[in-house]
């Protein structure tokens, strides 16, 4: 058993030539002779003594390979021996490479060994064969995340036989999958490897089809006749398939065909071969020119001076001489065609359920503008108030939320805290603002604009100056940490999730304050008609000022969600601040569903944006504001409208 | 309104009759007076044509601060003539200064390219050289292709057409979709801060052939004048800004002061009853839209070989914001104003963050102004909307003898901010 | 608000007065001026803020050492405000008006290019201090921060022999450093036999937040089976809902490593690393580096800020061999004339922080050792591997049109030289 499982680490780590008497050792003379190694791994020069420990079928293999991969291991500074370390209050207790206690030693006396991810992963695979049937359920589940993250052949014969008594039927069921996915790449019987395809049906897991591309790869390939017993996945058309530049650079580099002349290699050619201020005849002055160079070259050609590069007729010809295919690596045809059919079936699933994930994606981004933008839906749909420290407002309340979290312990009771108190400040920082400076201006929309963007820029400092330019943290407590996984495509962290019902929460609640409540009823009429509305003994300053305290109060909550999901910055909301008033302008002013509308239309397009051009986010954001520019043109009033008396005017 | 009646339209003919022109527009003779004063102060004291008594780069701020000061007096027309607070004019400022820059660019760098190249054994042919240029270029930011929009970058009387057209072609395109279906007020003002950050995203993309984030630099070194020390330059540049900034206060004062000036204060005042009275309202509105927009992209164009760089955040919206907010300090509806609060707001922000202005310890808090100065400006802004709409204007009026008019508790239009028709002064 | 009014009137009158009186000159016979051009407001203030105070306690310990050739120095602290044009502005101010010896400054390479034109006409020197794209040997800086090859490549290195890395999405905020150093990537990768279709390059806004879709779609790379790695050039707080994201998707070092070019101790300091460790940062510097010199300059770093919290940095070790071999290149030259003391600068050597000597090479730029870390759960790094000090490469060897140009300020004193056609390309800059 020992030999084979050498055997089997040896040939795992493709070092077969290696393989020499099995001599057990012990793991203190193995680590003896490589110190040096095992103190500055490397992962391409690790892997025979990974291979020797793991073989050496000393009980402490196990232990030291474990500890060496946690980052457990240390050398005495002293004497250069090594030891397995736990953490201790004075320092490190050793245990030596006999499993004896060697003691404590400070933190000082000792250098950890600290391997790198790849010789860690190398170690874990390694740990496989001890872990896999380990009593201890998370080792063993380990054990399967490193065969899973490097399948080979070697850990399917260990997975067959580990199957067998595993007890935990949740470890059995990824066991079980993990050995169809490895039989598919590794069975040496073609028949089992189809049988295995099949037997996924429809999945369409990523592990899956990370285990079905691989067999599909292909190397490209010029041969002057169709090349026998291959399995071509497809020959190729020079023009169509292939342009014929890459054609001939293919004959190049597969030695069938000379190189062609590089322009600065000509140049180099030419600059060699003047005599009396000309080039084969060509005066000097004359070639600051390409066809005057290229008849030059020729005429060096033709006398023998230089090498003869290819022509352009030489090159059709060799073009025309050979065939272009793509070849499967996999040998077997039974297997690579069951491989394409079982991925073409599983392409068409994912491409359904990447839509599907980029509609969860829109419709995330979405509520995160409408949440930002529902304040100013209130101050600037409802009051007709321009407030370009709305954005301010956000930030506010995400830096409420950071100076909770600093004070209150424990993520989930600060954001209890954080959520009210969020709305406390921003609205009490909302009526201060429309006491002192927007009451005074509400016949001059194009001042308050201005006076409020003075707050703005003034408010955006003094965040600076408390808080510093660099990001503050605000930390999401754990149940909010992760994400919602439908499959390996659909997924949706938790914290967007509570996003979007944290939108439609403010969506209920704007619409029963408006239409349920008093102050709802008082704000709509100061709205319609401040005058009419006054003398029927609603006071129109108390309304205004609790109308625009609400807004503010919303925009505050607003930061604190962003802040958790985002960076807390002075710069926070700005960020949000044009894309907020383009919410509610393209929606339609003065209507919630106006708001909910334009957040659905900004978000939706911005991610359809991004998937038409995956590699230029900026390009999605400009793209979307001129779109938006352009509806603006021929919907003035944006998506929903207000008629009749409401639309005021 | 009905006062604008009884002062009857001046006649066109009046306009260009020298002593009709001044009277209306008595800022101009002191204000050409002080630009030319300064203009001379500034020459004799210059490193290069005097004792040297300022350096060179605050030659360079003066000069740019003449620039900001004709970005102030497009923004005054649009803003406070015409009460279009378009908070996009920053915008073709910069449009401006990237069409010179790819010039002076281009043809700095191709002198230098064929410097190289000469020295080579064989005379460089045209693929050479374009290829050069092109990796030197681009080569900062990972290309060596010569991008379409380059194309007339070879030669400098296309690209300065190009300073003209670019900016007017935009304000056109824009201003003619927005007037047309009537977006007015905070609408066009979001509408037009959505344009130049849509622009600046679209500029800071490396994809749109300008260098992206990194813009376009060296400007300040002028092709084929490699000799001539930047402390001649400098002078000459602002020379250039000065007489520059002089014809457009001519043009812009006579503008004003003529019919055209009562039109667009009457759109400005009430734009409703202007079209009932079968003016084109929109014509006038796309008219001086696409005037200031040109006249910005031509301080653009003075003020980039100043500073040496442009890059997209040139344009970020809040660019824009503070030149409303120059022209609302300097008092709007007067060309004067724009250009003191542009200089005034523009200079003393330069000294604030410039670490000159001293630090006032508080005993627990030190008090520094490159920490505090944006909340001072923020705030002061604030208060000058609430307390003093007229800005630094205001002043001159109350040393002219100048009072809002009284109109027995009616509203003066929606802008009372701006210095009102001829009737103010009585 | 009459004593503001007051206020700004009594400034205005002074901001004309001041630059006329220039700056009040304190006995300008005895002192050497340092300039200090780093941004104290604006966007990169937070990052350059540490770099002015850090030069500050440098030349504060010069001065308590007895100064330099007999003279104290002097720091002049200008603030160019993250605006790009004012730091061609202030590096002028800088040259003609104060007379400064020698210029600290610059983050951005947007800044620096606007510096350039500056003082190669006034022949100033300036010493850079952070890591950027290359391609660039300027007479007049000192380039005391990485070139690619001495972070981007050694990085993709490691990720290619280390972690068996197949397939790499390159992620780079949109601007000069990522767009050139993935350009470098990419021709790097291709040589290395990494397919075009393997190579996945996106870039983002400055500040973007919302990562989810591009964690996707990274997540979904592996979809065919190959090790995707992501090499990250992301720049400033747009990292934190970066590695949020990351978090959130459950992408694990394990499964995913990202290796980040401009993620040090500071930015991490807006995280919670709990979900992060693992993953990877390039830097020739970390805090954790074990070394007397380091242990020192912590020290004196926290007695000179008061804050026994503050971390140190990458750049701040790049001003810290830049600001002690100026001061051995004065010495040795006798003069602060730049001339002499830039070949006197040539072939200085002075020890790292993190061990080993950083030699200043004929190309301006130093030796330096790469060290990759990965990040732990108290938001500093472990060490994991680190190189011989490897030279700085002004020209990459990975991009055609710069692989045959080479600089030499010594013997050839040319920043672009074309080792082919034997020929100075040219004297000055490209800016």
């Amino acid at each position: 058993m020992r030999a084979f499982l050498l055997g089997l680490a040896m040939a795992f780590l493709g070092l077969t030539a290696h393989v020499g008497p099995v001599l057990a050792e012990t793991v203190a003379k193995i680590v003896a002779t490589h110190a040096r190694d095992i103190e500055k791994p490397s992962r391409q020069t690790i892997g025979p003594v990974i291979a020797d420990l793991a073989g050496s079928g000393d009980p402490m293999a196990a232990r030291l390979l474990e500890a060496w991969g946690g980052k457990l291991l240390g050398k005495r500074k002293s004497d250069g021996a090594i030891f397995l370390l736990a953490p201790d209050a004075a320092g490190y207790a050793l245990t030596d490479l006999q499993g004896a206690s060697a003691g404590i030693a400070a933190n000082a006396e000792i250098t950890v060994l600290k391997p790198n991810a790849g010789v860690r992963g190398l170690i874990a695979a390694a740990l496989v064969q001890f872990t896999l049937s380990d009593p201890d359920p998370a080792k063993r589940a380990e054990a399967l995340n490193s065969i899973a993250k490097d399948p080979n052949v070697e850990a399917l014969a260990a997975l067959r036989g580990a199957t067998a008594n595993e007890t935990d039927p949740a470890l059995l069921a990824r066991k079980l999958r993990l050995e169809r996915l490895l039989t598919l790449r590794f069975d040496p019987d073609p028949k089992a490897r189809v049988a295995a395809i099949e037997g996924f049906g429809a999945d369409a897991g990523l592990d899956l089809r990370a285990a079905l591309t691989p067999l599909l790869a292909t190397t490209r390939i010029a041969a002057v006749t169709r090349p026998e017993g291959a399995n071509i996945a497809r020959s190729l058309t020079v023009g169509t398939d292939l342009s014929a530049a890459d054609a001939y650079a293919l004959l190049v580099t597969s030695g069938a065909a000379p190189a062609r002349i590089t322009r600065e290699d000509q140049k180099q050619a030419l600059a060699a071969h003047i005599a009396a201020g000309q080039v084969a005849g060509v005066p000097l002055s004359e070639l600051g020119d390409q066809a005057t160079r290229d008849r030059a070259y020729t005429a060096l050609e033709a006398a023998g001076q230089v090498p003869s590069a290819a022509t352009d007729d030489e090159v059709a010809k060799a073009i025309a001489a050979h065939g272009f295919y793509d070849v499967y690596t996999e040998a077997d045809a039974t297997v690579t065609a069951a491989a394409r059919s079982a991925l073409d079936r599983i392409a068409l699933k994912v491409a359904a359920m990447q839509a599907a994930d980029l509609s969860l994606d829109g419709l995330s981004l979405a509520a995160i503008y409408f949440l930002a933008a529902i304040g100013l839906a209130i101050t600037f749909g409802v009051m007709g108030v321009i407030n370009m420290a709305h954005g301010e407002f956000i930030t506010m309340g995400a830096y409420t939320g950071y100076v909770v979290q600093q004070i209150v312990p424990g993520y989930t009771a600060s954001l209890l805290v954080a959520f009210p108190l969020a709305f406390a400040v921003t609205f009490a920082a909302g009526v201060g603002m429309e006491r002192l400076v927007i009451r005074h201006l509400y016949k001059r929309p194009l001042e308050t604009l201005l006076a409020t963007f003075g707050i703005s820029i003034a408010l955006q400092q003094i965040f600076k100056n408390i808080f510093g330019t660099q990001a503050r943290p605000l930390t999401a407590p754990d149940w909010l940490g992760g994400a919602l996984t439908l499959n390996d495509v659909i997924s949706i962290s938790y914290i967007r999730l509570a996003i979007i019902v944290l939108a439609l929460l403010f969506l209920g609640f704007f619409l029963y304050l408006m239409k349920r409540t008093r102050l709802g009823l008082e704000v709509r009429a100061v709205t319609q008609n401040p005058a009419m509305a006054a003398s029927m003994g609603i006071n129109p300053d108390r309304i205004n000022m609790l109308t625009f305290g609400l807004g503010s109060g919303i925009a505050g909550i607003a930061g604190v969600s962003i802040g958790l999901y985002a960076k807390v910055t002075s710069e926070l909301g700005s960020d949000y601040i044009v894309q907020s008033f383009m919410t509610v302008v393209v929606g339609g002013v003065g209507n919630i569903w106006g708001a909910l509308a334009g957040a659905g239309m900004i978000g939706g397009l911005q991610k359809a944006i991004e998937w038409l051009n995956p590699s230029n986010t900026l390009a999605a954001q400009t793209y979307m504001i001129i779109f938006i520019i352009l509806f603006i043109q021929f919907r003035p009033r944006g998506i929903i409208a207000l008629r009749g008396r409401a639309a005021g005017d | 309104m009905t006062e604008t009646t009884q002062n009857p339209v001046t006649a066109p003919a009046n306009i260009l009759h020298p002593s009709g022109y001044l009277r209306r527009n008595p800022s101009v003779l002191w204000f050409l007076l002080g630009l030319a004063v300064l203009t001379l102060a500034v020459t004799l004291l210059s490193p290069a044509y005097g004792g040297g008594g300022i350096s060179t780069s605050f030659v360079k701020t003066l000069g740019k601060t003449l620039c900001l000061c004709l970005a102030a007096l497009a923004m005054d027309i649009v803003w406070g003539y015409t009460g279009i607070l378009s908070l996009g004019h920053m915008a073709f400022f910069a449009l401006g200064g990237y069409m010179i820059g790819q010039w002076l660019m281009y043809a700095r760098t191709q002198e230098i390219v064929l410097q190289s190249l000469v020295a080579g054994p064989l005379p460089p042919t045209a693929e050479e050289i374009a290829q050069g240029v092109g990796s030197q270029i681009f080569g900062v930011v990972g290309g060596s292709d010569i991008p379409l929009i380059w194309g007339f970058a070879h030669s400098l009387p296309l690209q300065l057409a190009l300073v003209v057209l670019v900016p007017g072609l935009l304000a056109l395109i824009f201003g003619w979709l927005a007037f047309r279906s009537r977006v007015t007020g905070v609408y066009l003002s979001i509408l037009t801060q959505a344009m130049t950050l849509a622009l600046s995203l679209y500029l800071f993309q490396n994809d749109s052939g300008l260098r992206g984030n990194n813009g376009l630099s060296g400007l300040q070194n002028l092709p084929g004048l490699a000799d001539v020390s930047q402390d001649f330059l400098s002078v000459w540049f602002f020379w250039a800004s000065a007489l520059m900034l002089a014809l457009a206060y001519l043009l812009l004062s006579a503008v004003v002061s003529g019919k055209m000036g009562s039109v667009l204060r009457a759109i400005r005042d009430d734009e409703a009853r202007v079209r009932f009275l079968g003016y084109p309202v929109e014509g006038y509105k796309l008219f001086v839209f696409v005037v200031t927009a040109i006249l910005c992209g031509i301080a653009g164009a003075l003020y980039y070989p100043q500073a040496g760089i442009i890059n997209p955040a040139e344009l970020a919206p809040i660019a824009s914001i503070y030149l409303a907010v120059w022209v609302a300090i300097g008092g709007r509806g007067r060309l004067y104003g724009a250009v003191i609060g542009a200089a005034f707001v523009s200079l003393l922000s330069s000294w604030f963050t410039g670490g000159r202005a001293p630090s006032i310890p508080l005993g627990v808090y030190t008090i520094d102004w490159v920490d505090w100065w944006q909340v001072l400006l923020g705030l002061s802004f604030v208060a000058v909307t609430l307390w003093a709409p007229k800005g630094i204007g205001g002043v001159f009026d109350r040393f002219q003898g100048l009072h809002s008019p009284d109109r027995k508790g009616q509203p003066l239009g929606p802008d009372a901010g701006s210095l009102q028709e001829s009737e103010a002064v009585e | 608000m009459k004593l503001t009014r007051r206020m700004i009137l009594a400034g205005g009158v002074a901001s004309i007065a001041a630059p006329l009186l220039n700056r009040p000159v304190f006995a300008a016979e005895d002192t050497i001026k340092v300039g200090i051009l780093h941004s104290l407001s604006g966007t990169m203030a937070i990052s350059e803020t540490t770099l002015k105070d850090t030069m500050l306690m440098l030349i504060e310990a010069q001065n308590a050492k007895g100064g330099l050739l007999g003279k104290k120095l002097e720091a002049v602290v200008v603030d160019p405000a993250s605006d790009w044009p004012l730091f061609a502005e202030k590096a002028r101010e800088l040259l003609t008006v104060d007379k400064v010896a020698a210029m600290f400054g610059c983050w951005t390479s947007v800044s620096r290019k606007s510096v350039l034109p500056v003082i190669e006409e006034l022949n100033g020197l300036l010493f850079y201090p952070v890591q950027y794209e290359g391609e660039e040997s300027s007479k007049n800086v000192i380039y005391t921060g990485a070139a690619p090859n001495q972070q981007a490549i050694p990085a993709t290195d490691y990720f290619l022999n280390e972690l068996g890395i197949q397939k790499f999405a390159l992620l780079g905020t949109d601007y000069v450093y990522p767009r050139t150093t993935n350009n470098i990537l990419e021709a790097y990768l291709k040589s290395k036999g990494i397919p075009a279709e393997d190579i996945f390059v996106n870039y983002t806004p400055f500040g973007h937040s919302d990562w989810a879709k591009i964690v996707a779609d990274v997540v979904a790379l592996g979809a065919d089976g190959k090790k995707v790695g992501v090499i990250s050039t992301i720049n400033g707080d747009a990292n934190v809902g970066f590695y949020k994201e990351l978090a959130a998707a459950g992408v694990t070092a394990d499964k995913l490593p990202v290796v980040a070019f401009s993620v040090g101790e500071e930015e991490l300091s807006g995280l919670d690393t709990s979900n992060l460790v693992g993953h990877l940062a390039a830097w020739n510097y970390f805090q954790s580096a074990e070394t007397p010199e380091n242990k020192a300059f912590i020290d004196q770093w926290h007695a000179f800020i008061k804050d026994d919290k503050r971390t140190t940095n990458d750049p701040m070790e790049a001003h810290y061999i830049g600001f002690n071999m100026w001061v051995n290149a004065v010495t040795a030259a006798g003069t602060t004339e730049v001339d002499a003391v830039l070949d006197a600068l040539v072939g200085q050597k002075f020890p790292n922080l993190t061990g080993g000597m950083a030699e200043l090479l004929p190309n301006h730029h130093l030796t330096k050792p790469v060290l990759i870390g990965e990040i732990r759960a108290d938001g500093q790094f472990d060490i994991i591997s680190q190189t011989d000090p490897v030279p700085g490469d002004a020209w990459t060897d990975y991009l055609p049109e710069s692989a045959v140009l080479e600089a030499d300020w010594k013997d050839l004193k040319c920043g672009m030289y074309n080792k082919d056609t034997k020929t100075c390309v040219q004297l000055k800059s490209n800016y």
